[in-house]
């Protein structure tokens, strides 16, 4: 995700040439996505928390809420922000200081993919039409980056929300008690747009790249869909697509899509 | 029984807004274009190719593109904050990966070709007007390439798909709402840019992608038509 190249060329050329006979160095399939681990409550702090593993890649996602004043064009509806961030902790390659490209585009795709599916149901966060609504904070870190954060997130981001419960809301004193969460959880629908990455390398179509084959990646293809619907996309890196190829990932990403569904539905039930 | 579906302007469903464009608007540049889609102006001034400052961030195997897409702050209804952030900082980015791949770099190692794009004037496009105005500022500056690149947005408004959406299209509410997906191309079919935000499925896609061709095709012809006009003015 951050521009360094840390994976020597000949590695690189070694990726490409086992991917042109189907081969990938951990022994996956192309579209066979790592083994995925959720681990429910990482901060009792949090109104909800999860820790999720792609393999050696690891992400942690808190939620947290707060009251606050609905936005002037949308006065019945509550806020979502979600930020992600690299932590230098998670590479070499990543240094403290203002976040670079890398991770500004992995927070902001990932806020897209999550806001704009119809996922949270907004205006039942609203408390009070125009003056108090609930602000709910999705805040994503890596904490070992494997490759593939970016699908990470999302994943992480959706199992979070799924298992938070609203804090009480002392309405006299105006104060939200983080300690006492109630048994309400988040106002979520049935549409979850679950990210899949498809890359491509050579002539190969991926998910789930490991740091090495995401290093090496000409083009990646986010897309973040529901039971086929898509409801997110975006292409980055230079490498341009054939009109037959970019076809092809739209059925790849959203078939893949409903499989992690079900196993995140399994992980944290 | 599905009733015709009709565009606030009263546009045809792949019909695109009244495009302009030229060339050579920045005098002081190495190459430079305008792009206007209906209300959406874009400007594009590419400076380079030149030597890479800072020098560490140099390339002996390539030359580098740069890219600065910014909203100018009377460019929308409300004010905006003067300087980056972090919508401009990804466009940015976006419209770097879009132009790349037409680009032939490694003619200049060491070196890097800077572009600048300013939102004068903005009615939702304002990413692909960007595109297109720099793919024009490129070839303006004589920077080889190896094919131009344009962009449209599609639109997907409840369940129709159109081409080019405004600002009041974008804000469309009925039924499914909008859907907004910009894509950019080359001549040859190879998409080098896409995003997408709304709601879709695969086969209505797939099919905004041969939208996305056809217009990107009377994209490039005014492209092309302003730089042999240009042409034309020297001799």
């Amino acid at each position: 995700m951050e521009k360094a190249r840390t994976t020597p060329s000949t590695t690189g050329d070694k990726i490409r040439k086992y991917l042109a006979e189907g081969k990938r160095f951990d022994g996956r399939a192309p579209e066979q996505f790592r083994d995925l681990v959720i681990e429910k409550d990482v901060s009792i702090k949090a109104e909800g928390s999860v820790r999720v593993k792609l393999g050696k890649t690891e992400v942690i996602v808190g939620i947290k809420m707060a009251i606050g004043e609905p936005y002037a064009d949308s006065p019945t509806k509550g806020n979502l922000m979600v930020t992600a961030e690299m932590l230098p902790l998670s590479g070499a390659r990543y240094e403290s200081g203002p976040p670079k490209i890398g991770a500004i585009e992995w927070a902001r795709v990932t806020d897209r993919g999550i806001r704009e599916s119809g996922f949270v149901d907004f205006d039942k966060l609203c408390i009070e039409p125009g003056k108090k609504v609930w602000t709910v904070f999705v805040d994503i870190y890596s904490i070992n980056d494997d490759g593939n954060l970016m699908d990470a997130a999302t994943i992480g981001a959706i199992a979070a929300m799924k298992i938070a419960k609203i804090p009480k809301y002392d309405q006299e004193n105006d104060k939200v008690i983080h300690s006492e969460l109630t048994k309400e959880g988040l106002p979520l629908t049935n549409i979850v747009p679950v990210a899949v990455s498809v890359h491509k390398l050579g002539k190969t179509l991926i998910v789930d790249p490991t740091r090495e084959e995401e290093d090496i990646s000409e083009s990646r293809v986010t897309i973040g869909s529901s039971k086929g619907i898509i409801s997110s996309l975006q292409k980055s890196n230079s490498a341009s697509l054939e009109m037959d190829e970019i076809k092809r990932i739209f059925e790849i990403s959203t078939k893949i899509s409903e499989e992690i569904l079900a196993k995140i539905e399994k992980a944290i039930k | 029984m599905v009733k015709e579906f009709k565009r606030p302007d009263g546009r045809k469903l792949t019909e695109m807004r009244p495009i302009k464009a030229e060339v050579g608007v920045v005098p002081n540049a190495d190459g430079s274009a305008m792009f206007q889609s209906g209300k959406t102006i874009a400007i594009a001034a590419v400076y380079g190719p030149k030597k890479m400052h800072p020098q560490h961030k140099q390339d002996p195997s390539t030359g580098q593109l740069r890219c600065e897409y910014n909203m100018i702050s009377f460019s929308v209804d409300d004010r905006i904050r003067p300087g980056r952030n972090r919508r401009a900082m990804e466009i940015s980015e976006i419209t770097k990966w879009a132009l790349e791949p037409s680009v032939m770099l490694e003619k200049y190692p060491n070196q890097v070709v800077d572009i600048h794009i300013n939102i004068i004037q903005a009615d939702a496009g304002t990413r692909c007007a960007g595109i297109n105005a720099a793919a024009m500022a490129l070839a303006h500056a004589g920077i080889p390439m190896r094919d131009i690149v344009s962009s449209i947005s599609i639109g997907k408004l409840d369940k129709t798909l159109v081409v080019d959406l405004t600002k009041e299209e974008e804000d469309f509410e009925e039924g499914e709402g909008p859907t907004d997906i910009p894509v950019s191309m080359t001549s040859d079919g190879k998409v080098t840019h896409m995003q997408l935000d709304g709601k879709i499925g695969v086969k209505q896609l797939q099919e905004s992608i041969d939208m996305a061709y056809e217009a990107c095709k009377e994209v490039r012809e005014v492209q092309k038509q302003a730089l042999k006009d240009f042409i034309g003015e020297l001799k």
